[in-house]
Protein backbone atom coordinates (compact mmCIF):
# COMPACT_ATOMS: atom_id res chain seq x y z
CA UNK A 1 0.00 0.00 0.00
CA UNK A 2 1.54 2.89 1.38
CA UNK A 3 3.61 4.36 4.11
CA UNK A 4 1.58 7.89 4.10
CA UNK A 5 0.36 8.24 7.61
CA UNK A 6 -3.55 7.33 8.18
CA UNK A 7 -5.81 10.25 8.35
CA UNK A 8 -9.04 10.75 9.78
CA UNK A 9 -11.73 11.66 6.89
CA UNK A 10 -13.37 14.34 8.59
CA UNK A 11 -10.01 16.18 8.92
CA UNK A 12 -10.18 16.22 5.52
CA UNK A 13 -13.13 17.17 4.83
CA UNK A 14 -13.65 20.23 6.72
CA UNK A 15 -10.52 21.26 5.57
CA UNK A 16 -11.66 21.48 1.92
CA UNK A 17 -15.09 22.82 3.71
CA UNK A 18 -12.72 25.88 5.49
CA UNK A 19 -11.06 26.29 2.16
CA UNK A 20 -14.28 27.08 0.03
CA UNK A 21 -15.80 29.23 3.28
CA UNK A 22 -12.29 31.07 2.85
CA UNK A 23 -13.02 31.73 -1.05
CA UNK A 24 -16.32 32.62 -0.45
CA UNK A 25 -19.00 34.39 1.65
CA UNK A 26 -22.17 32.17 1.59
CA UNK A 27 -21.13 29.02 3.27
CA UNK A 28 -22.38 28.67 6.67
CA UNK A 29 -21.61 25.67 8.74
CA UNK A 30 -24.12 24.34 11.50
CA UNK A 31 -23.15 21.63 13.93
CA UNK A 32 -25.03 19.89 16.60
CA UNK A 33 -22.95 20.34 19.35
CA UNK A 34 -19.93 17.93 17.30
CA UNK A 35 -16.77 19.18 16.67
CA UNK A 36 -12.90 18.17 16.04
CA UNK A 37 -9.90 20.18 15.69
CA UNK A 38 -10.61 21.43 12.07
CA UNK A 39 -13.59 22.62 13.04
CA UNK A 40 -12.42 25.02 15.32
CA UNK A 41 -10.20 26.29 12.83
CA UNK A 42 -13.32 26.98 10.87
CA UNK A 43 -15.73 28.52 13.90
CA UNK A 44 -12.33 30.86 14.59
CA UNK A 45 -12.16 32.09 11.16
CA UNK A 46 -15.59 32.78 10.48
CA UNK A 47 -17.29 33.17 13.18
CA UNK A 48 -20.36 35.05 11.99
CA UNK A 49 -21.34 31.76 9.51
CA UNK A 50 -20.98 29.29 11.99
CA UNK A 51 -23.26 28.06 14.39
CA UNK A 52 -23.67 25.36 16.67
CA UNK A 53 -27.12 24.79 17.45
CA UNK A 54 -26.82 22.48 20.35
CA UNK A 55 -27.26 18.73 20.91
CA UNK A 56 -30.71 19.07 18.68
CA UNK A 57 -30.84 17.73 15.13
CA UNK A 58 -33.96 18.04 14.64
CA UNK A 59 -33.00 22.20 14.59
CA UNK A 60 -29.91 21.74 12.76
CA UNK A 61 -32.17 20.65 10.29
CA UNK A 62 -34.82 23.36 10.52
CA UNK A 63 -31.86 25.98 10.91
CA UNK A 64 -29.83 25.17 7.93
CA UNK A 65 -32.74 25.15 5.71
CA UNK A 66 -33.73 28.63 6.46
CA UNK A 67 -30.64 29.76 5.64
CA UNK A 68 -30.05 27.69 2.14
CA UNK A 69 -33.71 29.34 1.79
CA UNK A 70 -31.78 32.70 2.10
CA UNK A 71 -29.62 31.56 -0.73
CA UNK A 72 -26.78 30.70 1.61
CA UNK A 73 -25.09 26.76 1.15
CA UNK A 74 -25.05 24.79 4.41
CA UNK A 75 -23.19 22.11 5.42
CA UNK A 76 -24.84 20.43 8.93
CA UNK A 77 -22.98 18.51 11.02
CA UNK A 78 -23.46 15.93 13.69
CA UNK A 79 -22.92 11.70 14.40
CA UNK A 80 -23.96 10.06 11.45
CA UNK A 81 -26.81 7.85 12.98
CA UNK A 82 -28.35 11.14 14.52
CA UNK A 83 -28.28 13.52 11.54
CA UNK A 84 -29.59 10.65 9.43
CA UNK A 85 -32.53 9.18 11.82
CA UNK A 86 -33.13 11.69 14.80
CA UNK A 87 -34.58 14.76 12.50
CA UNK A 88 -35.51 11.93 9.21
CA UNK A 89 -38.40 14.14 9.37
CA UNK A 90 -37.13 17.33 8.99
CA UNK A 91 -35.21 16.53 6.51
CA UNK A 92 -37.54 15.01 4.03
CA UNK A 93 -40.14 17.30 4.23
CA UNK A 94 -37.50 20.69 4.87
CA UNK A 95 -34.50 19.27 2.50
CA UNK A 96 -36.52 16.75 0.49
CA UNK A 97 -39.85 17.87 -0.88
CA UNK A 98 -38.45 21.81 -0.50
CA UNK A 99 -35.80 21.10 -2.61
CA UNK A 100 -38.83 19.74 -5.25
CA UNK A 101 -39.80 23.60 -5.75
CA UNK A 102 -37.22 25.92 -4.43
CA UNK A 103 -33.35 25.95 -5.12
CA UNK A 104 -31.05 24.51 -1.85
CA UNK A 105 -27.87 23.88 -1.10
CA UNK A 106 -27.94 21.71 1.92
CA UNK A 107 -25.12 19.24 2.93
CA UNK A 108 -25.45 16.67 5.74
CA UNK A 109 -22.05 15.47 7.18
CA UNK A 110 -22.84 12.82 9.57
CA UNK A 111 -19.84 11.23 11.34
CA UNK A 112 -19.67 7.49 12.38
CA UNK A 113 -19.78 5.52 9.49
CA UNK A 114 -21.02 1.94 10.33
CA UNK A 115 -19.43 0.64 13.40
CA UNK A 116 -16.69 3.33 13.39
CA UNK A 117 -18.02 4.12 16.76
CA UNK A 118 -17.16 0.66 18.22
CA UNK A 119 -17.16 0.62 21.62
CA UNK A 120 -19.92 3.20 21.79
CA UNK A 121 -22.48 0.58 20.18
CA UNK A 122 -25.53 0.55 18.66
CA UNK A 123 -26.86 4.28 19.31
CA UNK A 124 -23.60 5.54 17.71
CA UNK A 125 -23.38 3.12 15.42
CA UNK A 126 -24.26 3.83 11.92
CA UNK A 127 -25.77 0.66 10.33
CA UNK A 128 -28.93 1.73 8.65
CA UNK A 129 -28.07 5.28 7.18
CA UNK A 130 -27.18 4.25 3.95
CA UNK A 131 -30.71 2.62 3.49
CA UNK A 132 -32.76 5.40 4.51
CA UNK A 133 -30.92 8.28 3.19
CA UNK A 134 -30.99 6.12 -0.23
CA UNK A 135 -35.02 5.84 0.03
CA UNK A 136 -35.17 9.59 -0.18
CA UNK A 137 -35.85 11.46 -3.49
CA UNK A 138 -32.96 14.66 -3.88
CA UNK A 139 -30.78 13.65 -1.82
CA UNK A 140 -27.41 12.54 -2.94
CA UNK A 141 -25.43 10.05 -0.79
CA UNK A 142 -21.92 9.60 -0.60
CA UNK A 143 -19.93 7.62 0.77
CA UNK A 144 -15.85 7.93 0.73
CA UNK A 145 -13.50 5.73 1.33
CA UNK A 146 -10.33 7.71 2.89
CA UNK A 147 -9.71 11.03 3.90
CA UNK A 148 -7.85 11.81 0.66
CA UNK A 149 -10.84 11.70 -1.66
CA UNK A 150 -13.10 13.17 1.64
CA UNK A 151 -10.80 16.53 0.70
CA UNK A 152 -12.23 16.61 -2.89
CA UNK A 153 -15.94 15.39 -2.03
CA UNK A 154 -16.12 18.62 0.20
CA UNK A 155 -15.59 20.95 -2.85
CA UNK A 156 -18.14 18.94 -4.71
CA UNK A 157 -20.64 19.08 -2.44
CA UNK A 158 -20.09 22.77 -1.66
CA UNK A 159 -20.61 23.59 -5.33
CA UNK A 160 -23.54 21.03 -5.96
CA UNK A 161 -27.38 21.95 -5.82
CA UNK A 162 -29.69 19.97 -3.84
CA UNK A 163 -29.52 17.80 -1.08
CA UNK A 164 -26.89 15.77 -0.25
CA UNK A 165 -25.65 13.55 2.90
CA UNK A 166 -21.91 12.54 3.07
CA UNK A 167 -21.56 9.61 5.63
CA UNK A 168 -17.73 9.98 6.65
CA UNK A 169 -15.82 7.05 8.99
CA UNK A 170 -14.92 8.40 12.51
CA UNK A 171 -11.50 6.36 12.66
CA UNK A 172 -7.90 7.44 11.05
CA UNK A 173 -7.40 5.42 7.61
CA UNK A 174 -4.69 4.81 5.71
CA UNK A 175 -4.80 6.06 2.30
CA UNK A 176 -6.63 4.32 -0.70
CA UNK A 177 -6.20 7.36 -2.95
CA UNK A 178 -3.44 9.64 -3.99
CA UNK A 179 -3.10 12.96 -2.07
CA UNK A 180 -5.91 15.15 -2.76
CA UNK A 181 -7.14 12.95 -5.73
CA UNK A 182 -9.83 14.29 -7.29
CA UNK A 183 -12.79 11.70 -8.28
CA UNK A 184 -15.83 11.64 -10.50
CA UNK A 185 -18.37 11.75 -7.98
CA UNK A 186 -21.39 12.01 -10.55
CA UNK A 187 -20.13 8.75 -11.85
CA UNK A 188 -19.94 7.13 -8.37
CA UNK A 189 -17.80 4.27 -8.59
CA UNK A 190 -14.13 3.74 -8.70
CA UNK A 191 -11.76 0.56 -10.09
CA UNK A 192 -9.32 0.15 -7.69
CA UNK A 193 -8.06 -3.20 -9.21
CA UNK A 194 -8.82 -5.05 -12.22
CA UNK A 195 -9.73 -8.72 -12.05
CA UNK A 196 -11.71 -11.39 -13.37
CA UNK A 197 -11.54 -14.24 -10.72
CA UNK A 198 -14.50 -12.03 -8.76
CA UNK A 199 -15.61 -8.08 -8.10
CA UNK A 200 -15.74 -7.18 -4.14
CA UNK A 201 -17.73 -4.31 -4.70
CA UNK A 202 -17.64 -2.03 -1.52
CA UNK A 203 -17.90 1.70 0.24
CA UNK A 204 -16.36 3.40 2.87
CA UNK A 205 -14.40 1.45 5.06
CA UNK A 206 -15.10 -1.87 3.75
CA UNK A 207 -12.98 -0.80 0.74
CA UNK A 208 -10.18 -1.30 3.31
CA UNK A 209 -11.40 -4.50 3.91
CA UNK A 210 -11.86 -5.30 0.15
CA UNK A 211 -8.91 -4.68 -0.84
CA UNK A 212 -7.26 -6.87 2.56
CA UNK A 213 -9.11 -9.65 0.76
CA UNK A 214 -8.02 -8.79 -2.61
CA UNK A 215 -4.41 -9.06 -1.51
CA UNK A 216 -4.79 -12.44 0.53
CA UNK A 217 -6.90 -13.91 -2.85
CA UNK A 218 -3.88 -12.64 -5.06
CA UNK A 219 -1.53 -14.93 -3.12
CA UNK A 220 -3.99 -18.11 -4.10
CA UNK A 221 -3.75 -16.86 -7.81
CA UNK A 222 -7.21 -15.46 -7.90
CA UNK A 223 -7.45 -12.07 -9.51
CA UNK A 224 -9.64 -9.91 -7.93
CA UNK A 225 -11.42 -6.72 -8.93
CA UNK A 226 -11.84 -4.19 -6.09
CA UNK A 227 -14.92 -1.47 -6.64
CA UNK A 228 -14.88 1.55 -4.53
CA UNK A 229 -18.60 2.70 -5.13
CA UNK A 230 -18.77 6.35 -3.31
CA UNK A 231 -22.05 7.76 -4.43
CA UNK A 232 -24.79 5.53 -3.73
CA UNK A 233 -27.34 7.50 -5.47
CA UNK A 234 -26.49 8.87 -8.47
CA UNK A 235 -24.34 5.91 -9.44
CA UNK A 236 -24.16 5.66 -13.53
CA UNK A 237 -25.40 2.51 -14.17
CA UNK A 238 -24.43 1.84 -17.47
CA UNK A 239 -20.68 2.58 -16.75
CA UNK A 240 -20.83 0.49 -13.89
CA UNK A 241 -22.21 -2.57 -15.11
CA UNK A 242 -19.58 -2.04 -18.27
CA UNK A 243 -16.68 -2.07 -15.80
CA UNK A 244 -18.04 -5.24 -14.12
CA UNK A 245 -19.34 -7.30 -17.03
CA UNK A 246 -16.19 -9.41 -17.53
CA UNK A 247 -14.82 -9.55 -13.67
CA UNK A 248 -16.45 -12.40 -12.33
CA UNK A 249 -18.80 -13.37 -9.74
CA UNK A 250 -20.30 -9.78 -7.97
CA UNK A 251 -20.07 -9.42 -4.45
CA UNK A 252 -20.96 -6.80 -2.41
CA UNK A 253 -19.03 -5.47 0.90
CA UNK A 254 -21.23 -2.77 3.09
CA UNK A 255 -20.82 -2.16 6.76
CA UNK A 256 -24.67 -1.89 7.24
CA UNK A 257 -27.58 -4.31 6.88
CA UNK A 258 -28.19 -6.08 4.00
CA UNK A 259 -31.25 -6.75 2.04
CA UNK A 260 -32.01 -3.19 3.69
CA UNK A 261 -32.16 -0.94 0.41
CA UNK A 262 -28.42 -0.16 0.96
CA UNK A 263 -25.56 -1.03 -1.21
CA UNK A 264 -26.24 -3.99 -2.24
CA UNK A 265 -29.47 -3.14 -3.28
CA UNK A 266 -27.64 -0.53 -5.23
CA UNK A 267 -25.92 -2.90 -7.15
CA UNK A 268 -28.81 -5.34 -7.61
CA UNK A 269 -30.66 -2.68 -9.63
CA UNK A 270 -27.39 -1.80 -11.55
CA UNK A 271 -26.55 -5.23 -12.94
CA UNK A 272 -30.38 -6.73 -12.89
CA UNK A 273 -30.06 -10.35 -14.19
CA UNK A 274 -26.89 -10.59 -12.42
CA UNK A 275 -26.74 -12.74 -8.98
CA UNK A 276 -24.89 -11.15 -6.36
CA UNK A 277 -23.61 -12.33 -3.12
CA UNK A 278 -24.26 -9.68 -0.51
CA UNK A 279 -22.11 -9.33 2.49
CA UNK A 280 -22.63 -7.21 5.45
CA UNK A 281 -24.57 -7.22 8.67
CA UNK A 282 -27.94 -8.97 9.50
CA UNK A 283 -30.28 -6.98 10.38
CA UNK A 284 -30.06 -7.13 13.90
CA UNK A 285 -28.65 -4.76 17.40
CA UNK A 286 -25.99 -6.30 18.76
CA UNK A 287 -24.15 -5.09 22.11
CA UNK A 288 -20.56 -6.90 21.50
CA UNK A 289 -17.92 -4.97 23.13
CA UNK A 290 -14.94 -4.94 21.37
CA UNK A 291 -12.48 -2.78 18.22
CA UNK A 292 -14.28 -2.52 14.97
CA UNK A 293 -11.99 -5.41 13.90
CA UNK A 294 -13.11 -7.19 16.55
CA UNK A 295 -16.40 -6.35 15.80
CA UNK A 296 -16.34 -7.25 12.43
CA UNK A 297 -15.54 -10.89 12.92
CA UNK A 298 -18.56 -11.31 14.98
CA UNK A 299 -20.04 -10.82 11.72
CA UNK A 300 -17.61 -12.33 9.35
CA UNK A 301 -16.69 -9.54 8.03
CA UNK A 302 -12.93 -10.06 8.28
CA UNK A 303 -10.77 -10.12 5.48
CA UNK A 304 -10.26 -14.14 5.77
CA UNK A 305 -13.61 -14.99 6.34
CA UNK A 306 -14.44 -13.06 3.52
CA UNK A 307 -11.55 -14.01 1.44
CA UNK A 308 -12.98 -18.14 2.03
CA UNK A 309 -16.73 -16.92 0.97
CA UNK A 310 -14.89 -15.32 -2.13
CA UNK A 311 -13.41 -18.61 -2.84
CA UNK A 312 -16.83 -20.32 -3.19
CA UNK A 313 -18.02 -17.98 -5.91
CA UNK A 314 -14.29 -17.05 -7.77
CA UNK A 315 -14.57 -18.60 -11.26
CA UNK A 316 -10.28 -19.21 -11.97
CA UNK B 1 -61.15 54.85 19.79
CA UNK B 2 -60.54 58.25 17.54
CA UNK B 3 -62.27 58.62 14.17
CA UNK B 4 -59.50 57.04 11.80
CA UNK B 5 -59.03 54.27 14.35
CA UNK B 6 -62.89 53.32 14.31
CA UNK B 7 -63.07 53.91 10.13
CA UNK B 8 -60.22 51.79 9.73
CA UNK B 9 -61.66 48.78 11.60
CA UNK B 10 -65.01 49.36 10.01
CA UNK B 11 -63.12 48.18 7.19
CA UNK B 12 -61.33 45.36 8.35
CA UNK B 13 -63.98 43.97 10.14
CA UNK B 14 -65.83 43.82 6.43
CA UNK B 15 -62.58 42.75 5.46
CA UNK B 16 -62.60 39.74 8.11
CA UNK B 17 -66.33 38.85 7.26
CA UNK B 18 -65.46 38.09 4.08
CA UNK B 19 -62.63 36.40 4.17
CA UNK B 20 -64.57 34.00 7.05
CA UNK B 21 -67.07 33.43 4.06
CA UNK B 22 -64.35 32.89 1.49
CA UNK B 23 -62.88 30.16 3.95
CA UNK B 24 -66.37 28.62 4.76
CA UNK B 25 -66.85 28.62 0.54
CA UNK B 26 -63.52 27.38 0.31
CA UNK B 27 -64.49 24.32 2.51
CA UNK B 28 -67.70 23.93 0.61
CA UNK B 29 -65.62 23.25 -2.46
CA UNK B 30 -62.83 20.64 -1.08
CA UNK B 31 -64.20 18.86 1.96
CA UNK B 32 -60.95 17.78 2.96
CA UNK B 33 -59.71 21.15 4.27
CA UNK B 34 -59.61 22.04 7.72
CA UNK B 35 -62.61 24.35 8.16
CA UNK B 36 -62.26 24.96 12.29
CA UNK B 37 -58.31 25.39 12.51
CA UNK B 38 -58.56 27.94 9.77
CA UNK B 39 -61.45 30.17 11.09
CA UNK B 40 -59.53 30.78 14.25
CA UNK B 41 -56.89 32.19 12.07
CA UNK B 42 -59.22 34.86 10.41
CA UNK B 43 -59.08 37.71 12.38
CA UNK B 44 -55.31 37.35 12.72
CA UNK B 45 -54.67 37.49 9.08
CA UNK B 46 -57.13 40.00 8.52
CA UNK B 47 -55.18 42.51 11.20
CA UNK B 48 -51.91 40.75 9.85
CA UNK B 49 -52.52 41.52 6.16
CA UNK B 50 -54.52 44.63 5.47
CA UNK B 51 -53.28 46.75 8.09
CA UNK B 52 -50.03 46.78 5.79
CA UNK B 53 -47.57 44.81 8.80
CA UNK B 54 -46.68 42.70 5.76
CA UNK B 55 -44.16 43.69 3.21
CA UNK B 56 -44.91 42.25 -0.32
CA UNK B 57 -44.59 42.69 -3.54
CA UNK B 58 -47.17 39.40 -5.46
CA UNK B 59 -45.45 40.47 -9.25
CA UNK B 60 -41.80 39.75 -7.30
CA UNK B 61 -42.28 36.66 -5.29
CA UNK B 62 -38.91 36.64 -4.54
CA UNK B 63 -38.02 40.32 -3.93
CA UNK B 64 -35.51 40.73 -0.91
CA UNK B 65 -37.49 43.03 0.93
CA UNK B 66 -40.54 41.06 1.44
CA UNK B 67 -41.35 39.55 4.94
CA UNK B 68 -41.32 36.14 5.20
CA UNK B 69 -44.08 34.46 6.33
CA UNK B 70 -44.49 30.83 7.80
CA UNK B 71 -47.90 29.20 8.40
CA UNK B 72 -46.38 26.29 10.11
CA UNK B 73 -50.23 25.13 10.89
CA UNK B 74 -50.68 24.27 7.52
CA UNK B 75 -54.11 22.99 8.08
CA UNK B 76 -55.52 26.58 9.01
CA UNK B 77 -53.73 27.89 6.06
CA UNK B 78 -57.12 28.04 3.86
CA UNK B 79 -58.05 31.25 4.94
CA UNK B 80 -54.46 32.57 3.18
CA UNK B 81 -55.74 31.27 -0.18
CA UNK B 82 -58.29 34.12 -0.63
CA UNK B 83 -55.76 36.74 1.01
CA UNK B 84 -53.40 36.11 -1.50
CA UNK B 85 -55.56 36.01 -4.43
CA UNK B 86 -57.35 39.17 -3.12
CA UNK B 87 -53.24 40.74 -2.87
CA UNK B 88 -52.65 39.70 -6.45
CA UNK B 89 -50.90 36.58 -6.39
CA UNK B 90 -53.39 34.58 -8.21
CA UNK B 91 -56.28 34.98 -9.81
CA UNK B 92 -59.47 35.10 -7.73
CA UNK B 93 -61.07 32.26 -9.70
CA UNK B 94 -58.20 29.75 -8.69
CA UNK B 95 -60.35 29.81 -5.82
CA UNK B 96 -62.87 27.97 -7.45
CA UNK B 97 -60.85 24.99 -8.26
CA UNK B 98 -59.29 24.50 -4.75
CA UNK B 99 -58.55 20.70 -3.84
CA UNK B 100 -59.60 20.01 -8.12
CA UNK B 101 -56.58 18.08 -10.57
CA UNK B 102 -54.43 21.24 -12.20
CA UNK B 103 -55.28 23.40 -8.72
CA UNK B 104 -52.08 24.56 -6.70
CA UNK B 105 -54.49 24.58 -3.83
CA UNK B 106 -54.78 21.92 -1.73
CA UNK B 107 -55.88 20.77 1.74
CA UNK B 108 -52.71 22.13 3.00
CA UNK B 109 -50.28 24.68 1.47
CA UNK B 110 -47.08 23.69 -0.06
CA UNK B 111 -44.54 26.48 -1.67
CA UNK B 112 -46.30 25.56 -5.35
CA UNK B 113 -48.42 28.03 -4.41
CA UNK B 114 -46.88 31.73 -4.94
CA UNK B 115 -47.06 33.53 -1.57
CA UNK B 116 -46.11 30.29 0.55
CA UNK B 117 -42.31 29.86 1.47
CA UNK B 118 -42.06 26.93 2.93
CA UNK B 119 -43.34 23.04 3.25
CA UNK B 120 -46.39 23.33 5.75
CA UNK B 121 -48.72 21.38 7.96
CA UNK B 122 -46.08 18.67 8.93
CA UNK B 123 -46.81 20.24 12.40
CA UNK B 124 -43.22 22.03 14.29
CA UNK B 125 -40.92 22.79 11.62
CA UNK B 126 -41.79 26.76 10.71
CA UNK B 127 -40.36 28.37 13.65
CA UNK B 128 -36.71 26.28 13.38
CA UNK B 129 -36.75 27.04 9.42
CA UNK B 130 -37.98 30.72 10.29
CA UNK B 131 -35.16 31.06 13.13
CA UNK B 132 -32.90 29.80 10.37
CA UNK B 133 -34.14 32.47 7.81
CA UNK B 134 -33.73 34.58 10.41
CA UNK B 135 -29.97 34.29 10.40
CA UNK B 136 -29.41 34.34 7.04
CA UNK B 137 -31.26 37.67 7.02
CA UNK B 138 -28.89 38.66 9.58
CA UNK B 139 -26.43 37.78 7.91
CA UNK B 140 -27.35 39.62 4.40
CA UNK B 141 -27.60 42.89 6.96
CA UNK B 142 -31.46 43.11 6.16
CA UNK B 143 -32.63 44.24 8.79
CA UNK B 144 -36.11 45.77 7.79
CA UNK B 145 -37.42 42.04 6.87
CA UNK B 146 -39.44 40.36 9.42
CA UNK B 147 -39.99 36.84 9.53
CA UNK B 148 -43.69 35.59 11.02
CA UNK B 149 -44.10 32.19 11.87
CA UNK B 150 -47.88 31.08 12.55
CA UNK B 151 -48.19 28.40 14.77
CA UNK B 152 -51.20 26.33 16.65
CA UNK B 153 -51.55 25.30 19.77
CA UNK B 154 -51.46 21.77 19.45
CA UNK B 155 -48.77 22.04 16.82
CA UNK B 156 -46.56 23.50 20.72
CA UNK B 157 -46.71 19.67 21.81
CA UNK B 158 -43.90 19.03 18.96
CA UNK B 159 -40.48 19.49 20.80
CA UNK B 160 -39.15 20.75 17.90
CA UNK B 161 -40.60 23.88 18.27
CA UNK B 162 -38.92 24.70 22.00
CA UNK B 163 -35.71 23.71 20.12
CA UNK B 164 -36.02 26.39 17.77
CA UNK B 165 -37.30 28.97 21.14
CA UNK B 166 -34.11 28.28 22.58
CA UNK B 167 -31.92 29.03 19.57
CA UNK B 168 -33.72 32.07 18.72
CA UNK B 169 -34.08 33.57 22.54
CA UNK B 170 -30.07 32.93 22.89
CA UNK B 171 -29.38 34.48 19.39
CA UNK B 172 -32.55 37.52 20.35
CA UNK B 173 -33.49 37.02 16.59
CA UNK B 174 -35.38 40.17 16.90
CA UNK B 175 -36.11 39.92 13.47
CA UNK B 176 -38.31 36.67 14.07
CA UNK B 177 -41.89 37.04 15.50
CA UNK B 178 -44.10 34.31 16.43
CA UNK B 179 -47.83 34.43 16.45
CA UNK B 180 -49.59 31.37 18.26
CA UNK B 181 -53.05 30.73 17.34
CA UNK B 182 -53.89 29.66 20.54
CA UNK B 183 -57.32 27.83 19.38
CA UNK B 184 -57.52 25.46 22.73
CA UNK B 185 -58.03 22.59 20.75
CA UNK B 186 -55.60 19.68 18.94
CA UNK B 187 -57.25 16.47 17.23
CA UNK B 188 -58.77 14.61 20.03
CA UNK B 189 -59.74 17.04 22.41
CA UNK B 190 -59.24 20.82 23.85
CA UNK B 191 -55.12 20.93 24.73
CA UNK B 192 -55.22 21.38 28.35
CA UNK B 193 -56.65 17.78 28.63
CA UNK B 194 -54.21 16.37 26.63
CA UNK B 195 -50.89 18.10 27.82
CA UNK B 196 -51.63 21.75 29.13
CA UNK B 197 -49.50 23.97 27.51
CA UNK B 198 -50.19 27.08 30.19
CA UNK B 199 -48.53 29.57 31.57
CA UNK B 200 -47.85 29.73 27.38
CA UNK B 201 -46.47 33.61 27.59
CA UNK B 202 -44.98 32.53 30.59
CA UNK B 203 -42.89 30.03 28.60
CA UNK B 204 -41.94 31.91 26.01
CA UNK B 205 -40.74 34.77 28.30
CA UNK B 206 -38.48 32.04 30.17
CA UNK B 207 -36.77 31.23 26.91
CA UNK B 208 -36.34 34.49 26.26
CA UNK B 209 -39.28 36.03 24.30
CA UNK B 210 -40.89 39.23 24.61
CA UNK B 211 -44.48 38.37 24.44
CA UNK B 212 -47.41 39.84 24.35
CA UNK B 213 -51.18 38.12 24.50
CA UNK B 214 -54.31 39.42 22.82
CA UNK B 215 -58.25 38.29 21.91
CA UNK B 216 -57.12 36.81 18.63
CA UNK B 217 -60.36 37.54 17.46
CA UNK B 218 -60.68 41.38 18.14
CA UNK B 219 -59.38 43.49 15.33
CA UNK B 220 -58.92 46.62 17.22
CA UNK B 221 -56.38 44.95 20.18
CA UNK B 222 -54.78 42.85 17.56
CA UNK B 223 -54.06 46.19 15.13
CA UNK B 224 -52.78 47.40 18.31
CA UNK B 225 -50.53 44.83 19.35
CA UNK B 226 -49.35 44.16 15.67
CA UNK B 227 -48.31 48.01 15.77
CA UNK B 228 -46.56 47.85 18.82
CA UNK B 229 -44.58 44.45 17.80
CA UNK B 230 -44.19 45.68 14.13
CA UNK B 231 -43.26 49.59 13.99
CA UNK B 232 -40.99 49.39 17.15
CA UNK B 233 -37.43 48.88 17.03
CA UNK B 234 -37.28 44.93 18.72
CA UNK B 235 -34.95 43.39 21.27
CA UNK B 236 -35.10 39.83 20.42
CA UNK B 237 -38.04 38.04 19.20
CA UNK B 238 -41.71 38.10 20.05
CA UNK B 239 -44.19 35.64 20.38
CA UNK B 240 -47.74 37.10 20.31
CA UNK B 241 -49.88 34.48 21.70
CA UNK B 242 -53.64 35.43 20.56
CA UNK B 243 -56.54 33.36 22.47
CA UNK B 244 -58.67 32.36 19.96
CA UNK B 245 -62.23 29.93 19.17
CA UNK B 246 -61.68 27.18 16.61
CA UNK B 247 -64.05 26.91 14.65
CA UNK B 248 -64.74 30.73 15.07
CA UNK B 249 -68.41 31.77 13.93
CA UNK B 250 -69.61 28.10 13.60
CA UNK B 251 -71.96 27.27 16.52
CA UNK B 252 -71.76 23.21 15.81
CA UNK B 253 -67.72 23.66 15.60
CA UNK B 254 -67.35 25.89 18.73
CA UNK B 255 -68.59 23.46 20.95
CA UNK B 256 -67.60 20.86 19.50
CA UNK B 257 -63.94 18.95 21.08
CA UNK B 258 -63.51 16.88 17.39
CA UNK B 259 -64.40 20.14 15.48
CA UNK B 260 -60.90 19.29 13.71
CA UNK B 261 -61.84 16.73 11.45
CA UNK B 262 -65.84 18.17 11.08
CA UNK B 263 -67.11 18.19 8.12
CA UNK B 264 -69.55 20.86 7.48
CA UNK B 265 -72.60 19.73 4.67
CA UNK B 266 -73.79 21.81 2.04
CA UNK B 267 -76.59 22.15 4.05
CA UNK B 268 -74.79 23.52 6.93
CA UNK B 269 -72.66 25.74 4.53
CA UNK B 270 -75.57 27.63 3.31
CA UNK B 271 -77.40 28.28 6.17
CA UNK B 272 -74.26 29.96 7.63
CA UNK B 273 -73.66 32.07 4.75
CA UNK B 274 -77.64 32.81 4.47
CA UNK B 275 -78.33 30.95 1.53
CA UNK B 276 -81.07 29.32 2.18
CA UNK B 277 -84.43 28.82 0.38
CA UNK B 278 -86.98 28.88 2.82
Amino acid sequence: MTDRPAKRMRDMFLQGVLEEMNAATDIFFVTADFGSPVLDNIREQHPDRFLNVGIAEQNLINISTGLALEGFRVFAYAIAPFITMRCLEQTRTNLCVLASVKPLSVCLVGVGAGMSYDVSGPTHQALEDISIMRSLPNMAVFSPADAECSHDLAKHVSRRKGASYVRLDGKALPPIYQANERLDWNKGFNVLRKGTSASLVSTGYMTHKAMETADILTKKNKRISVVDVYSLNHLNAVAFADCIKDAGPVITLEEGFTGRGGLDCLIMNAIKGRTITALGLLPEYRFDIGNRDDLLKLHGLDANTIAEKVLQTAVH
Amino acid sequence: MNKSKSVMCGKLTVKARWLWEQTIRLHGRAPETRLASSLSLVEILTALYYNGYVKSKPAELNWEGRDRVIISKGHGAITLYAILADLGYYPMNELERVGQQGSFLGGIPDPIIPGFETVNGSLGHGLGVGCGMACGLRQKDNTSTSVVVIVGDGELHEGANWEAAMFAGHHRLNNVVCIVDFNKKAMLDNTDKIIGLEPLDAKFSAFGWDTFRVDGHNLAALTDCFERVFKYPRKGPVAIIADTIKGRGVPVMESDPLCHVRTLSKKEIAELLGETRD
